[in-house]
């Protein structure tokens, strides 16, 4: 498989076509999804046909920019009009979405090909995309293991071979957990840029819609297509010489596999080694993140689902069910408590990204853990995996600022690892261009996974 | 409503709705809460004000003097 960038070139130079390339797609999804499941509803027919078009247009001169023809697939919480929109979960059957969301459309004007719906964490409710109403999601490098979640299902269709790019959302880390546990990029932007309309909510003051690709770049032309800006071109690296850089040590660094660790300390060493300076700082409430998004993000969540844990409770899967119900018990005072933790921490992370290009920070403390486990050890520390897997992610949902993760190499095992950089509220771009300078060294030459699996 | 009064509710609401699976549940989100409460942003009426949402709140380090790994939890 290719980057979006070389399937551009080589399709301008036609030296492939989209149909070549959507069918490329489809064989692999007929090969590996029994395996992974990655997909809850393969558009075949749609896509070729797509594909077919696209390649007459580009024929007859009608370029749409840079995913013109290129195969992508959409995590099952968006809408695209025509077909059902499940969120994973048996309580929205015989749901169709009459109209594309926002983003949908956006991505239809650019010329890509929706190669189908990918499965999820019912509700986007969870982080290892093992409770679906349409079976667990496998991890391609290790299928006894979790692809990260909830856009677990997207991530394995990029990482292996099923599609170029995929859209997913990250309410406390969504995009950026599975894209860092399958060896992605993966971009949640600034809270507020990309719309979130027409997407099954989880709690609408975190939602985030974003890409995950195999490359800054790629996910930088899906991001700006997102926005509806079809005809981008990817982010000019910055300079890394003098390029700022800032680790949130405390809390952030605390409780890191020892693998994982060593992958991003390594990432540090290229960067300095490259230029780069780099700070330890400390933001003062970190240790408070928790306690803040749980109360929003549960609270959120109550109201939109309350009626149907009344009507129809067995149709939920029993964990997502009881996470759930959690919400109905926050009291409003301990909300309004989380709101005035989340204005503090916003202007904690303002203050410590407007001092620098970017924080630096691991993406997930763990690698892929092994579906069903409800605890992973971490040195001499049992923790709980859900709690774990959001701890590093979920900070930049609470306070909105953009946040990409980079692949950082493999665990001894052969499982990848992430880092995270983390940019100015509401100036996803200049992240973007912070990312593509530092990716070569904080991936140090490894391969993305697409085209490693998938036959 | 104290946080003991609040999950002694909670879990005996949960009961009678036939969710008693609920209950470690509901313990988790009263240490958030716990959590929550502790923390020096909450202003209150006694007339401490929420100090720090109003300090600077970046604390840099030199590069050398970082911190070590300690076992904190969220």
């Amino acid at each position: 498989m290719m980057t979006i960038e070389q399937f551009g070139r080589r399709l301008r130079a036609r030296e492939l076509t989209a149909v070549r390339v959507t069918e490329e797609c489809l064989r692999r999804i007929e090969a590996d999804n029994p395996r992974l499941n990655a997909f809850i509803l393969v558009m075949a027919d749609q896509a070729l046909q797509r594909a077919r078009e696209a390649d007459q247009e580009l024929a007859a001169g009608h370029d749409r920019g840079p995913l013109h023809g290129v195969p992508i697939s959409i995590k099952d919480l968006l809408d695209c009009r025509g077909v059902p929109t499940t969120a994973a979960s048996r309580v929205r059957e015989g749901h169709v979405a009459d109209r594309d969301a926002p983003v949908i459309a956006h991505l239809r004007q650019a010329g890509a090909v929706f190669i189908g719906k990918t499965n999820l964490h019912e509700f986007a409710f969870g982080t290892t995309s093992e409770d679906s109403a349409f079976g667990p999601v496998r991890n391609p490098l290790d299928p006894t293991r979790s692809p990260g979640g909830s856009s677990g299902g997207s991530a394995v269709s990029v990482a292996a071979g099923m599609a170029l790019a995929t859209i997913g959302t990250d309410t406390g880390g969504s995009i950026r957990i599975p894209a860092a546990a399958c060896g992605l990029v993966g971009l949640k932007p600034s809270l507020g840029e990309v719309s979130i309309e027409g997407v099954v909510p989880l709690s609408r003051t975190l939602d985030h819609v974003g890409p995950l690709a195999t490359s800054v770049a790629d996910a930088s032309l899906v991001y700006h297509a997102l926005l509806g800006d079809a005809h981008t071109t990817p982010p000019v690296p910055m300079p890394i010489p003098g390029l700022r850089l800032a680790v949130p040590r405390k809390y952030f660094c605390d409780l890191l596999d020892d693998d994982v660790r060593a992958r991003f300390e390594g990432a540090l060493e290229r960067l300095r080694i490259a230029g780069a300076h780099i700070d330890d700082i400390e933001i003062r409430h970190a240790a408070d993140i928790a306690a803040v998004y749980l109360h929003i993000v549960l609270g959120d969540s109550a109201p939109y689902h309350a009626a149907t844990l009344e009507a129809v409770p067995e149709q939920y899967t029993p964990n997502v069910r009881l996470r759930l119900e959690m919400g109905r018990y926050v009291m409003a005072e301990d909300y309004v408590r989380a709101l005035a933790g989340r204005d503090v921490l916003i202007r904690e992370v303002d203050a410590a990204v407007a001092q620098h290009d970017a924080l630096v920070l691991p993406t997930l403390p763990i690698p892929a853990p092994v579906l069903g486990a409800s605890s992973v050890q971490i040195g001499a520390s049992t923790e709980a995996v859900r709690n774990v897997m959001l701890r590093l992610t979920q900070p930049f949902n609470v306070t909105g600022h953009p946040a990409i993760s980079i692949p950082s190499g493999r665990t001894a095992s052969g499982l990848p690892c992430g880092v995270q950089l983390v940019g100015c509220r509401m100036q996803t771009d200049a992240l973007l261009k912070v990312a593509v300078a530092c990716e070569p060294q904080i991936t140090d030459g490894s391969q993305p996974l697409s085209g490693n699996v998938g036959g | 409503m104290t946080i003991d009064a609040w999950l002694q509710a909670a879990t005996a609401d949960a009961e009678r709705r036939g969710l008693p699976e609920l209950k470690p549940l509901l313990e988790t989100l009263a240490r958030a809460t716990t959590t929550l409460r502790a923390a020096d942003f909450n202003g209150h009426a006694g007339g401490q004000s929420s100090v720090t949402s109003r300090q600077s709140s970046v604390d840099h380090q030199s590069s050398d003097s970082r911190h070590q790994s300690g076992d904190m939890k969220s």
